[in-house]
C-alpha cells in the first residue's frame, strides 16, 4: 500500500506489525500448525522425511480445497451440509457415465460439473427464497444426495461401488490433471496440492481484493444492511453455493483420477470435516469474518495429524478426540477476537 | 486515478454551490482536487437557502389507520428541518415518504418545485434525497473503508485483474471524514469499534459522499450519551454547512433546537405547525412538543401536596 504510506498518519507507527498480524484471522490457525509440525517432526520418525511430507500434504490438500469453500460460504453467513455428497455424486456421475454408458470421460467430467453446478444453484436458491437457515436446506439436500447415490449406483452397477475406471479410453489424459505427480528427489509433489495452492490463492484474492470478496464479508456480517446499501445478495449468495458445488466437483474428479474407483458412501461424513477445518482456520458460524488462508490451514492441521497419528503407531481414533479438542479451541478463540472486534459497539 | 480525473469529478459533483457558498463548501483541512465526488451523475447541489422539497398537506393512511394528515414543510439547501414528535406521532411515516419508501396518500411533493412521485428509495437517491437510518446500514466487523464503500466500490484493472482500488477507497474515506471533522487513527479498523457517534457520521459522510444533497436523519442521537450525542449535533451543522438540506427527526427538543432552522412538530399524526427558529424558544418548542396543557396537568399532579 504505497498511497496509504504516503499519507500515512503518525500516530499509526504506535501499532506495531505484531499487534497488526493478531488482528488477522489465521493467525491462531498459523500457530496451531506449527505446534502440531513441530510435536510430530520430534516425536516420530517419519513425518519430516520427503516421503512423509509427500503423505500429509497430500492428504490436506483434499479437505482444503473443500475447506476454503465451505470458509468463503461461512464468511457469507451460510453453511453447507451437502458439500460431503456431492464429492461422492460427481464422481459417481463420470464413473458411471464413462464405465457403463461409454460416454467419452471428458464429456463425462464435464456433464458432472455442470450437475455440481446446478445442484449447487439449487441449493442457494432454496436458500435465498425459502429464507430457511441453510443448515436445514442443505441437510436435507444431503440425504437425497446420499439417497441417490447409493440408490442410483446400485441400480445401474449392481454394487455399491464403481470399478474398472481406469480402462476407460483417454483415461490417462484426464488423470494428468486429475490424479498424476511429480517427483523431487523422494519428494511426490501430487497434482491435488497444486489445486489446493492454486484454489486458495485465487479465494484469498477473491475475499480480499475484489467486490464479490467485499460482498461476501458483508452479507456474513449484516445481510439487512448489505442489502440496504446495494449488496447483490441474492446472487452473491448462490455463487458462494456454487462456488463450494464446484469445489466438490474438484475434489471428487481427484478423488476418482487417484484412487480410479469411487464408493457410493465417499463423502459422506466430511461436511463436519470441511466446516471443522474453516473454523479452526478463523471463520466465525456466524458469519462475516475469516479467511481462505486459514482454512487452508485448517485443512493443514487437519492433514497433518491424521498421518502423524498413524506415523506415531497411536489409536486412528485419537484423531477424533483432538478434531473436538481444536474445534472447541478454535470457537473459544474466534469468540474472543469477536468481542474484541465490537467491544464498543 | 489520475489527478485529472480528481479534477474533474469533483468539478461535475459540486458546481452549483462554489459559486454561491465556496466557503461553506470546504471546510479547514480539505483541499479542492484531492477528493473526488462519485462518477460525474450526482445531482448539483443548490444554492444555500434555496427550496429543494417541498411537501404541501401530505397525509398518509394505512387502509383505515390514518397515519398522517395535512402535513406541510419545506426542506432548503443550507438548512436543518428539525421534525420532532413523540412516539406514533407520524415521524416515521412522514420520512419514509420522503425517503421514497411509501407513497403518500394525499398531498403535493415536490422536488426542485417539479411534483414527483418516488416509485422506491432509488428514486430518491436519484434526486439525491439519502436517508441515514437508525441501523446506518453498516457492517460492523468490516473495516471503515470497507463499509464506506460497500455496494459502490471503485475498482481498477479489467477481467481477472478487476480488483478494488483500495489506495484510493482508504484515502477518500479518511478524507470524507476529515470534511465532517473526524480525524480517524486507522481507517482499517472494524467500524464496530467506533463509538455510535462516529458510526453515525461515517454513515452521513458516505450519504454526502454518494451525491446526496438532502440528508434524512432518522433519530441519529435518540441512542446516544449526552457527549456523544453532542458530536452528531456537529455533524448535523457540518453538514449543512456543506450546503446540504438536512431533516433532523428526533423527539429531543434540546437536540433540536441549537441546530435547526425550522420545527415541524407533529401530534397523533398531525401537524401542530411549523415555525421559524426566529419565531419560536426553546421553551415554547418543548411545550409545543410536551402538548402544553398536558404538561402543566402532570406539573400539577407530581407536585407534592
Amino acid at each position: 500500500m504505497p498511497a496509504a504510506a504516503a499519507t500515512a498518519d503518525e500516530r499509526l507507527a504506535t501499532t506495531s506489525w505484531p499487534a497488526r498480524m493478531m488482528r488477522r484471522p489465521e493467525v491462531g490457525a498459523a500457530v496451531a500448525a506449527f505446534i502440531i509440525f513441530v510435536f510430530f517432526s520430534t516425536t516420530t520418525d517419519a513425518f519430516l522425511t520427503v516421503g512423509g511430507a509427500s503423505t500429509w500434504l497430500e492428504s490436506s490438500a483434499q479437505f482444503g480445497i473443500m475447506a476454503v469453500a465451505v470458509a468463503l460460504l461461512m464468511i457469507g453467513g451460510e453453511f453447507d451440509l451437502s458439500a460431503g455428497a456431492m464429492v461422492g455424486t460427481t464422481g459417481l456421475i463420470v464413473g458411471v457415465l464413462a464405465t457403463r454408458l461409454a460416454v467419452n470421460i471428458w464429456v463425462a467430467v464435464l456433464v458432472a460439473l455442470v450437475a455440481a453446478a446446478l445442484i449447487g444453484m439449487l441449493n442457494g436458491w432454496l436458500v435465498v427464497r425459502t429464507r430457511l437457515p441453510s443448515f436445514i436446506v442443505t441437510l436435507g439436500t444431503f440425504f437425497v444426495l446420499q439417497g441417490i447415490n447409493l440408490a442410483g449406483t446400485k441400480l445401474v452397477t449392481g454394487q455399491v461401488s464403481v470399478q474398472g475406471f481406469s480402462s476407460v479410453a483417454g483415461f490417462y489424459n484426464a488423470r494428468w490433471v486429475f490424479g498424476s505427480s511429480t517427483q523431487f528427489g523422494g519428494f511426490t509433489l501430487q497434482i491435488s496440492v497444486m489445486w489446493w495452492l492454486l484454489f486458495t490463492a485465487v479465494a484469498t484474492w477473491v475475499l480480499l481484493r475484489t467486490r464479490p470478496g467485499n460482498w461476501i464479508f458483508a452479507i456474513g456480517g449484516d445481510e439487512n444492511s448489505a442489502r440496504q446499501v446495494g449488496v447483490p445478495v441474492t446472487r452473491t449468495k448462490i455463487g458462494l453455493f456454487m462456488t463450494t458445488a464446484l469445489a466438490a466437483w474438484l475434489v471428487g474428479m481427484l478423488q476418482l483420477f487417484k484412487t480410479s474407483t469411487v464408493q457410493a458412501s465417499t463423502g459422506v461424513g466430511q461436511e463436519f470435516i470441511y466446516i471443522i477445518c474453516a473454523v479452526v482456520g478463523g471463520c466465525l458460524l456466524t458469519g462475516g469474518y475469516g479467511s481462505a488462508i486459514g482454512a487452508a490451514l485448517g485443512a493443514l492441521i487437519y492433514g497433518m495429524t491424521l498421518q502423524g497419528i498413524v506415523f506415531a503407531q497411536w489409536d486412528n481414533n485419537w484423531l477424533k478426540a483432538f478434531l473436538g479438542v481444536m474445534l472447541l479451541g478454535a470457537v473459544l478463540v474466534n469468540n474472543w477476537i469477536r468481542q474484541h472486534a465490537e467491544v464498543r459497539k | 486515478m489520475t489527478a485529472e480525473e480528481d479534477q474533474t469529478s469533483e468539478e461535475d459533483s459540486q458546481p452549483g454551490s462554489q459559486s454561491s457558498a465556496p466557503s461553506a463548501l470546504l471546510p479547514s483541512g480539505a483541499s479542492v482536487g484531492e477528493v473526488p465526488g462519485p462518477a460525474g451523475e450526482a445531482p448539483k447541489l443548490p444554492g444555500a437557502h434555496e427550496c429543494i422539497i417541498e411537501v404541501q398537506s401530505l397525509g398518509k393512511s394505512y387502509g383505515s389507520i390514518i397515519a398522517l394528515r395535512d402535513v406541510s414543510t419545506t426542506v432548503k439547501a443550507g438548512e436543518v428541518t428539525c421534525i420532532l414528535g413523540d412516539n406514533g406521532a407520524g415521524k416515521s411515516t412522514l420520512i419514509k415518504i420522503l425517503a421514497g419508501v411509501h407513497e403518500s396518500s394525499e398531498g403535493v411533493f415536490k422536488v426542485d418545485g417539479i411534483v414527483r412521485r418516488m416509485g422506491g428509495p432509488r428514486d430518491a437517491l436519484a434526486l439525491g434525497i439519502a436517508t441515514v437510518y437508525q441501523d446506518l446500514a453498516v457492517v460492523p466487523l468490516m473495516p471503515i473503508w470497507r463499509n464506506f464503500f460497500l455496494g459502490s466500490e471503485p475498482t481498477r484493472g479489467r477481467g481477472p485483474s478487476r480488483r478494488l482500488d483500495s489506495a484510493v477507497m482508504k484515502r477518500i474515506t479518511r478524507s470524507e471524514l476529515l470534511k465532517m471533522g473526524i480525524d480517524l487513527r486507522d481507517v482499517d479498523q472494524p467500524i464496530g469499534t467506533l463509538s455510535g457517534g462516529e458510526r453515525q457520521s461515517v454513515a452521513i459522510a458516505r450519504a454526502v459522499y454518494f451525491g446526496a444533497r438532502v440528508l434524512i436523519l432518522d433519530e441519529p442521537t435518540a441512542a446516544l450519551g449526552v457527549k456523544q450525542a453532542g458530536i452528531v449535533l456537529r455533524y448535523i451543522a457540518q453538514a449543512r454547512d456543506r450546503g446540504l438540506g438536512v431533516v433532523f427527526i428526533t423527539h429531543n427538543p434540546h437536540h433540536a433546537y441549537p441546530v435547526g432552522d425550522r420545527f415541524l412538530v407533529l401530534k397523533r399524526g398531525r401537524s401542530l405547525g411549523e415555525s421559524e427558529k426566529k419565531d419560536i424558544t426553546i421553551e415554547q418548542l418543548t411545550t409545543l412538543m410536551a402538548g402544553g396543557d398536558e404538561l402543566d396537568a402532570l406539573a400539577q399532579e407530581l407536585r407534592r401536596a
